[in-house]
């Protein structure tokens, strides 16, 4: 598993790995003797793997397994299924297809359902993984070798202090029968070229999971029925764009409606059993120090995390600091408090606390009015130091009876294993203090380093033999990966020996901080919406919508714009900016310049440019562009990104504010006409408009690259969508038309609860092609819409009807399994200009 | 604003009460001594003195209330960590009325005030050591496991660990904090298993100073914005051996303030007043 957390960052693994293979064979001669399905107590200390071995260990926690599991079918399968993505690590970190031959292919298999018991496999399948693990060690990624692979020395270290762990024999004989079933079922093709591989897959069945993310909303993902878990969380982190995934993990719901983690390295069937494909996307280990986290991307989930836990009461604090957390809640989602924008009612659809009061939401407010001029990524900062201190961060709460019958609770955190009675912690058992964890039947056992505590060992008893494992795997878990510095290996299976093989097969936090200290892209965007206010607004009405877009659009700012150097000019000299807000950060490139804004400058001069493209669409837009944080080695692909709708709640709102602009901007108008006869696109634009795959890779990669345009979607999340307000062209006559083409609706009248929405725009010389996704839920289906709004742009000599019928055609193809419901047509012709001059 | 923000030990208010004159022959105390009551007045005039003039702090001085003796320890009456205050009962049936005058006091500085409504429950603050990352709890006579519990809920935020108190009045009868993660304690068997047990409980390693009396281990430290690390601690006529340990402390401003009278019936340095960080509020 760990190799596969990698993977992103590792990427450009090359061929060279089917060299590397010759030292294998030696460890396959071991691997065998591991395979034993006899379960044997694993003492942590012993884990550190003989020899060769010890490479592996890092990338694959658990490499017995994985060399076990070599049932390669199953891991075609998956390959095929793999986005190219996927796909890419694998070559990477094995050998190519072609010159590893079929065993990298098993290999690759391999690390991706790594952990799995399966039956003996090949002694080729195992020199493969060998392969794999000095792979990632070489290129580039060195980093991430550095991180997962050099496990040997550390395991020396482990020794004194890991934990002996020994589990229920009858578990483990569970986990044989699934194994055994698993090679039952699964063909095992060893030597498979590719193409045998995507025949095959296709036979695979296909299982649509649907996976809640923190921010509330679901992600659909297609996985084959046999995937393990890593999979479908690969998919999620690709989703998210996280890199530092090894803080996260899926979670589900089991029977007895306990949450449980999925485990990655298993099939994800055999561990939900019969319940739904539904997970949820959650914080496994709460990083004690979250301002050593690499990414602002990271923080953000934590934080959106950390807001459900409080909300739930599962982290509980204290008024002042509910409402502390909140103020930074919302100037991370809002920014800077505007006594304007935010009126008290706007908070009650933030959820700051288990019970939240009128009170709370006034100090909220009085705080948030303290952290002016901080960005959302400092805002999460804030929040995270202040949350990390809450004496329950991070706690994994089980319940269970003491030896007396008492109960209690029993908190697995980074440090240890904490007992509480009541809200009182009566215990602690640090990580080094103790020896061995093991459960037996309902019974949960640690056993003390002597000396420290009166009794050598403590039992515990837990409601019933799967909380007690479940117990047992998180501590295992935690203690993997707080406090050692690479996983341990899984047992080396003796003769016979009982006992669990479950190791932590992911990379420990030490591992993880090397790696993500090699991230090295620019700071990825994201998009902050809280959903649960969005799609609170659905059912709110009129002013609650308002709210949920402005709250959207203020999320979505931008802290700087990139501008034509003449229109940052004329920004600094005729728009109302106080002093010091503009700051020329690029002096160097003569067509343009970027400004660093905080929110409120940006905002001004954003709204001063809406302005201007309101006055004359014939503009073009090109002359500027929004950019995220200042990321300007844009090259083609994540240039612009930006919202949209939220500006035209904007104006809706404001309409008096655009009279009120209307000198300024004529004074705009006219300065841009004046400099500049026919604005040119400047390089930036025509690499845009040349390309258009900017305009797919835009589609293709969602919220992370959105490019901004001036849309004319007027309230997304309400009903009427499609209803285009006039009235933010205060400044242009147009002559309207709107005709709109609708196939019968399925009878819905209720609308249904949002899940997602999202909006993409792109745009192409003649037509920008704004995509809103919304993701509903009605009564259990869920439903999704996608609203493309393309504005055709152009004179007269622009065959609109033929691009629009080209747009549709596109749209169809682009979204074969939906059909089009309903077409629009709006078309604008402008009159006369007024307010020029 | 709150205990999270600011530096451990940063107070500007303190509450204090008035001894009354029943104080001599009334007071509580665990060993039959014989109170000087007009020393006791000076010595308190002194401490009251000091906090307000030499390290500037706004004193709230109640009145004394004859009908109970006990009433200059405000310590007991009521936690406050942050902006909230835990307005006890204390464990002692005869000072359960202190707190009334504390609450009222506490409402007029704007605290959020959480009242002991369980009647089973008792806590003496004197029980209650906050280290400024945690709060132990000492189960004494005079504070039994459902006040702990209590204070744990009064303040979420904060990880509350319950120590047994083998010897003494209160848990601070043998400790108090002296720094940011400094904890002073008494040299004896009992003090020193407290502080095992406070130890193991907790996820932060803290230093010990380590004084040869008990109740000399129970000092004030406050963290004054232009003062820097101020210390009250007992003086060398009275404990020399463990004078002389504080009186190692670096950067500290060292105090020493005589505590030879309220020492008779229990009272130690702490005892009499409780501290309450405003500023940020205002």
């Amino acid at each position: 598993m760990t190799t596969e957390v990698g993977s992103e960052t590792e990427v450009k693994k090359e061929p060279e790995k089917a060299e590397e293979q010759s030292p294998a064979p030696e460890q396959d001669a071991q691997a065998p003797a591991a395979e034993p399905k006899a379960e044997a107590e694993l003492p942590c200390g012993e884990t550190a793997p003989p020899g060769g071995d010890g490479d592996a260990q890092p990338k694959a926690a658990s490499p017995e397994k994985e060399r076990k599991q070599k049932e390669p079918s199953a891991g075609k399968g998956i390959s095929r299924f793999l986005p190219p993505w996927l796909k890419r690590q694998k070559s990477q970190s094995q050998a190519e297809p072609r010159e590893a031959e079929k065993e990298n292919q098993e290999k690759v298999d391999e690390q991706q359902q790594p952990g799995q018991e399966s039956a003996p496999k090949s002694p080729v399948s195992e020199a493969k993984e060998a392969p794999g693990e000095e792979l990632k060690s070489d290129d580039k990624d060195d980093k991430h070798s550095i991180g997962s692979a050099d496990t040997q020395p550390a395991k020396e270290e482990k020794g004194d202090e890991s934990l002996e762990r020994s589990a229920d024999v009858k578990e483990k004989e569970e986990s044989k029968c699934e194994e055994k079933k698993e090679e039952g079922e699964t063909p095992k093709p060893d030597s498979g070229t590719e193409k045998p591989l995507l025949k095959a897959a296709k036979k695979m069945k296909t299982v649509m999971c649907h996976v809640t993310l923190l921010d509330g909303s679901q992600f659909p993902c297609e996985v084959e029925k046999r995937a393990k878990g890593h999979f479908l969380f690969f998919k999620v982190c690709e989703h998210l764009n996280l890199l530092e995934k090894d803080y996260f993990g899926l979670s589900y719901k089991d029977a007895a409606d306990q949450k449980c983690w999925l485990d990655p390295a298993k099939e994800i069937k055999r561990q939900i059993r019969n319940s739904p494909w539904q997970f949820a996307f959650n914080v496994k280990f709460y990083p004690p120090d979250p301002s050593q986290l690499t990414e602002d991307i990271t923080r953000y989930l934590l934080c959106l995390q950390l807001r459900q836990d409080i909300a739930s009461g599962r982290l509980p604090c204290s008024f002042v600091t509910h409402s502390l957390l909140g103020s930074y809640t919302l100037q991370a989602e809002l920014g800077d408090y505007d006594p304007s924008e935010h009126r008290l009612e706007y908070l009650s659809d933030f959820q700051f606390a288990p019970t939240q009061t009128k009170e709370m939401e006034e100090k909220v407010v009085e705080l948030h009015k303290n952290h002016r001029g901080m960005t959302p990524a400092q805002a999460d900062a804030q929040f995270l130091e202040n949350a990390k201190k809450l004496s329950m961060y991070g706690v994994d709460l089980h319940h269970a009876k003491d030896s007396e019958g008492v109960d209690i609770m029993l908190g697995v955190c980074a440090n240890g294993l904490l007992v509480y009675k009541d809200r009182l912690r009566i215990n602690r058992f640090a990580w080094p203090k103790i020896l061995k964890i093991s459960y037996k039947r309902s019974n949960f056992y640690i056993k003390i380093r002597p000396g420290e505590q009166f009794e050598s060992s403590v039992g515990f008893k837990l409601p019933n033999h799967r909380s007690a494992k479940r117990l047992w795997k998180v501590c295992v878990e935690h203690h993997t990966f707080f406090r050692l510095v690479t996983p341990e290996q899984p047992p080396k299976a003796r003769f016979l020996t009982l006992g669990s093989k479950f190791r932590y097969s992911g990379r420990t936090q030490a591992q993880t901080r090397q790696a993500s200290s090699l991230i090295d892209r620019p700071a990825p965007y994201f998009e902050r919406t809280s959903s649960k206010r969005v799609s609170r607004s659905l059912d709110g009405g009129g002013s609650r919508t308002q709210h949920g877009s402005a709250n959207h659009y203020a999320t979505c700012w931008p802290t700087s714009l990139l501008l034509s150097p003449r229109l940052a000019q004329w920004i600094r000299l005729h728009h109302p900016l106080p002093r010091g807000e503009l700051v020329w950060s690029d002096s160097q490139t003569p067509l343009r310049a970027t400004l660093v804004l905080n929110r409120t400058a940006c905002l001004r001069a954003f709204w001063c440019l809406v302005c201007v493209r309101l006055a004359s669409p014939c503009l073009q837009t090109s002359l500027w562009f929004l950019i995220p944080q200042s990321k300007l080695r844009v090259q083609g692909e994540n240039i612009y990104v930006r919202h949209s709708n939220l500006m035209l709640e904007d104006l809706d709102k404001t309409q008096e504010d655009v009279l009120k602009h209307q000198a300024s901007i004529s004074e705009l108008k006219r300065s841009f006409m004046e400099s500049t006869p026919e604005p040119r696109p400047d390089q930036w634009d025509k690499r845009l408009t040349a390309s258009p795959a900017t305009s797919l890779r835009l589609q293709a990669q969602g919220p992370p690259v959105v490019k901004t345009e001036m849309v004319t979607i007027s309230d997304t999340f309400a009903a009427q969508k499609t209803e285009i307000s006039t009235k933010e062209v205060p400044i242009v006559h147009t002559e309207t038309k709107t005709i709109t083409y609708e196939a019968a609706q399925v009878g819905d009248s209720e609308p249904g609860v949002l899940m997602t929405a999202q909006t993409i725009t792109s745009e192409s010389l003649c037509t920008t092609t704004t995509t809103h996704i919304t993701k509903t839920l009605k009564g259990g289906l869920s439903e999704t819409r996608i609203e493309k709004r393309i504005v055709i742009t152009g004179d007269s000599d622009i065959d609109h009807d033929q691009a629009l019928a080209q747009a549709i055609k596109e749209a169809k193809e682009q979204h074969p399994d939906m059909s089009v419901t309903r077409v629009v047509v709006h078309k604008e012709t402008e009159l006369a200009e007024e307010g020029e001059d | 604003m709150t205990a999270l923000t600011a530096p451990f030990g940063r107070f500007t208010h303190s509450v204090v009460r008035a001894i009354p004159a029943s104080f001599g022959e009334g007071a509580l105390r665990t060993c039959s001594a014989q109170v000087d009551l007009a020393a006791a007045l000076r010595e308190h005039e002194h401490y009251v003195a000091v906090l307000k003039h030499r390290l500037g702090l706004q004193v709230v001085e109640l009145p004394a209330d004859e009908s109970l003796p006990d009433c200059v320890f405000v310590e007991d009456a009521a936690v406050v960590c942050g902006d909230t205050a835990l307005v006890t009962r204390p464990g002692a049936p005869s000072r359960r009325k202190e707190t009334e005058a504390m609450k009222q006091a506490l409402q007029e500085l704007n605290l959020n005030i959480v009242e002991m409504d369980d009647d089973s429950a008792t806590l003496d603050g004197g029980d209650v050591l906050f280290t400024g990352r945690e709060f132990f709890v000492g189960l004494s006579t005079r504070t039994n496991q459902r006040g702990a519990e209590i204070l744990a809920d009064a303040f979420k935020d904060y990880t509350v660990s319950p120590v047994p108190v083998l010897d003494g009045l209160h848990l601070k009868s043998f400790c108090s904090m002296a720094g940011p993660d400094l904890i002073a304690i008494g040299s004896s068997e009992p003090a020193q298993k407290a502080f095992k047990v406070m130890q193991q409980m907790s996820d932060h390693r803290y230093d010990k100073l380590t004084v040869s009396d008990d109740i000399a281990a129970n000092c004030v430290y406050m963290n004054l914005p232009d003062k820097g690390h101020v210390l009250l601690y007992c003086t060398s006529e009275e404990y020399p051996e463990s004078a002389k340990v504080f009186e190692k402390l670096k950067d500290y401003t060292l105090i020493p303030v005589s505590n030879s009278e309220k020492v008779k019936v229990d009272g130690a340095l702490t005892c009499c007043s409780v501290f309450i960080n405003k500023k940020l509020e205002n």
